[in-house]
């Protein structure tokens, strides 16, 4: 147990060096940090100055090394476009980004798992066939239609909902800015969170309502139904709790997903997260901004997958006995 | 496998794939005429947009300012004319902007996919056939690579060649920039499923009486091994060139992808959002029906060419 974990983490640490030199290659080679920080005007010994400032003179290892020493540290750089350390204004963005995806979380895990279990139960019923049937618009439905529709519906037609940004925040601690506490936050929540919890919520739908038809036929549900083991319990205790180990898994990669689509769903409602921030720097071609957002997400996808593999463990009792030998 | 000799090989067959196993399936799922009905519909239309559409929205010498904001079917205040979808903010007509945009999601999406497929194709049969060091280095890339989804490969791709290609070629570039990324964000599925039955063909004694008789190892994977494991990547490239066409109209949609000068649907979408408030809906409407249509009938397709080319479930 304990080599497989002290093995999994290695793995993951030899993942993010080698993410991290594809970063730092990226920050290196794609155009010239010297001229990006200097202007049109510039001496020869400015160039030869900065140079020297920056390390970029020495050997190539040892320069990687530093570009990690610094990524380890929260140091990566200064932002080409807004002249401002990346570090911080990634720290002003993420509150917002974190916010968002943790409500369309929840929003999928909740209504994912309920729906899923709903339809295997119901699963000749007009309701679930319907579900199912809308179940499938949902997957094929770019992310970026779902928002605009959902605006056109809830912010153009009815004007219920705002239609971008963030709504008032407010500032907890020193730099955490959050909009659970105000009336125009929560409401500027709604339309994102759903336009991004949707498709992960339809994935774990699906999911969850094959495995349960799966786990339904087993001859143990019928010997508990014939025991008189009230139908609510059987469902729930017995069928749905065998049934986690692979929705685990998709839940968790479905988080990592979750960060990642933000980008669309922030861009389509201009909510002033991490995501839109590295859209812009695409389109400005900011690469220490591109570099930092991609040794951040790959820390949170390598994390997320090694929580998950570690979680099976506690989950599935059989994989706790070979657990030292096998994978 | 070839035809028999004795019979003219282009009626043979024909016949033969009329009276395949495959057609009658196809035949008796509406879904499966159906959407390959629109596919069909909507790559011949894009194939043709020259002759179908009544304007040539690129030509500045057919544009005419005062048409803007035209309705659909409403003839325009200032010049009387009328438009079968209406007109966007420069007085280009939808219908032809759909036509020609669905053009470059098409191109941008099967030259993607084609991409995908020749480098997951030559990574799978590689790493499937030599084994060893070169199988572990390309699956290990291809494992990371599948950690992150694949949009964010795309856009990361994207962003770095954009990085890289000149200021001045930028926008001529962007096409071939997308296909790149795109094709690069998914070649893993192709070379997977390659290298598994690569890893089932070569253990067939057909595979060893090549190597007896002495033939060289790309011989033996090209003209041998591939042939054989063709079918399940035809099921993953249709059900990637649903996903490649909506990559790329995301990327478009995002403003990092096909520039306005060659607006693909994913741009058109982009444009006409910002229409959205000041109700000319059919700016934005017209276009994202049709990369709905699209992206849903290929999917459709590429669902029901899963199960039929499937003999388990046969």
């Amino acid at each position: 147990m304990l080599a497989f974990i002290i093995r999994r983490v290695g793995q993951s640490l030899l993942v993010l060096m080698i993410v991290g030199l594809v970063a730092f290659s990226m920050f290196r080679f794609v155009g010239d940090p010297i001229d990006n920080m200097l202007g049109q005007e510039r001496t020869i010994e400015d160039v030869e100055r900065l140079r020297g400032q920056l390390g970029l003179d020495q050997p190539f290892v040892v320069q990687y090394y530093r570009f990690l020493e610094g990524a380890v540290q929260g140091n990566f750089g200064v932002s080409y476009r807004q002249g401002r350390p990346v570090a911080d204004i990634i720290f002003e963005r993420a509150p917002a980004t974190l916010e968002l995806a943790a409500v369309s979380g929840i929003l999928a895990v909740l209504f994912g798992i309920g729906l899923g279990v709903f339809t295997a139960i119901r699963r000749d019923g007009i309701a679930a066939n319907v579900i199912m049937a809308t179940s499938l618009i949902g997957v094929s439905l770019p992310t970026f239609l779902i928002g605009i529709l959902l605006i056109y519906l809830f912010s153009v037609e009815l004007g219920w909902l705002p239609s971008f940004g963030r709504g008032e925040t407010v500032r907890l601690g020193g730099w955490w800015t959050t909009g659970f506490l105000t009336e125009s936050g929560l409401r500027a929540l709604i339309l994102p969170s759903i336009t991004l919890g949707l498709y992960q919520m339809t994935l774990i739908m699906r999911l969850v309502r094959s495995e349960m038809l799966e786990v339904l036929r087993q001859d143990y549900i019928r010997f508990a139904r014939a025991r008189g083991i009230r139908e609510r319990v059987v469902n729930f205790r017995h069928a749905l709790k065998n049934t986690m180990v692979p929705v685990v898994t998709v839940i968790g990669l479905q988080l990592g997903s979750i960060i990642a689509f933000a980008i669309i769903t922030e861009t389509v409602f201009q909510w002033p997260g991490v995501g839109l921030l590295f859209i812009n720097a695409i389109q400005f071609v900011d690469i220490p901004v591109m570099a930092a957002y991609l040794m951040l997400i790959s820390v949170m996808f390598v994390g997320i997958n090694l929580l998950v593999d570690i979680l099976y463990v506690f989950i599935d009792p059989r994989l706790r006995i070979d657990s030292s030998g096998g994978k | 496998m070839m035809s028999d000799s004795t019979t003219p090989p282009a009626p043979g067959r024909f016949r033969r794939f009329r009276e395949s196993d495959f057609f009658y399936a196809f035949t008796r799922s509406p879904v499966a005429m159906a959407s390959f009905a629109v596919v069909a519909l909507l790559v011949l239309s894009s194939l043709l947009a020259p002759l179908i559409a009544p304007y040539n929205p690129f030509d500045p010498a057919s544009l005419n300012l005062m048409n803007g904001f035209t309705a659909p079917l409403a003839p325009n205040a200032f010049t009387g004319e009328s438009f079968l979808m209406g007109t966007d903010d420069q007085g280009r007509d939808v219908f032809s902007t759909i036509l020609y945009g669905m053009r470059i999601s098409l191109f941008v999406g099967f030259a993607a996919v084609l991409f995908a497929m020749v480098l997951g194709i030559t990574l799978g049969l590689l790493s499937g056939y030599f084994g060893g060091w070169v199988e572990t280095i390309i699956m290990r890339a291809a494992d990371i690579q599948l950690t992150f989804p694949s949009i964010l490969v795309a856009m990361l791709i994207f962003g770095v060649a954009k990085g890289v290609t000149p200021v001045e070629y930028r926008d001529e570039m962007a096409i071939w920039v997308l296909i790149f990324a795109i094709g690069l964000s998914d070649w893993v599925q192709f070379a997977r499923v390659v290298r598994g039955a690569t890893l089932v063909e070569q253990g067939k004694d057909y595979v060893a009486a090549a190597r007896l008789i002495g033939q060289r190892p790309t011989t033996i994977m090209i003209r041998h091994i591939l042939p054989n494991v063709l079918s399940p990547v035809l099921v993953i490239a249709t059900i990637s060139l649903a996903l490649a066409i909506i990559a790329e109209a995301t990327l478009s949609f995002l403003g990092v992808g096909a520039p306005p000068t060659q607006p693909s649907l994913g741009t058109l979408i982009r444009i006409g959002q910002g229409y959205l408030f000041s109700g000319e809906w059919w700016i934005l409407f017209f276009p994202a029906c049709t990369l709905l249509a699209l992206a849903l009938s290929v999917n459709l397709l590429g669902d029901w060419l899963r199960d039929a080319l499937n003999p388990r479930l046969k």
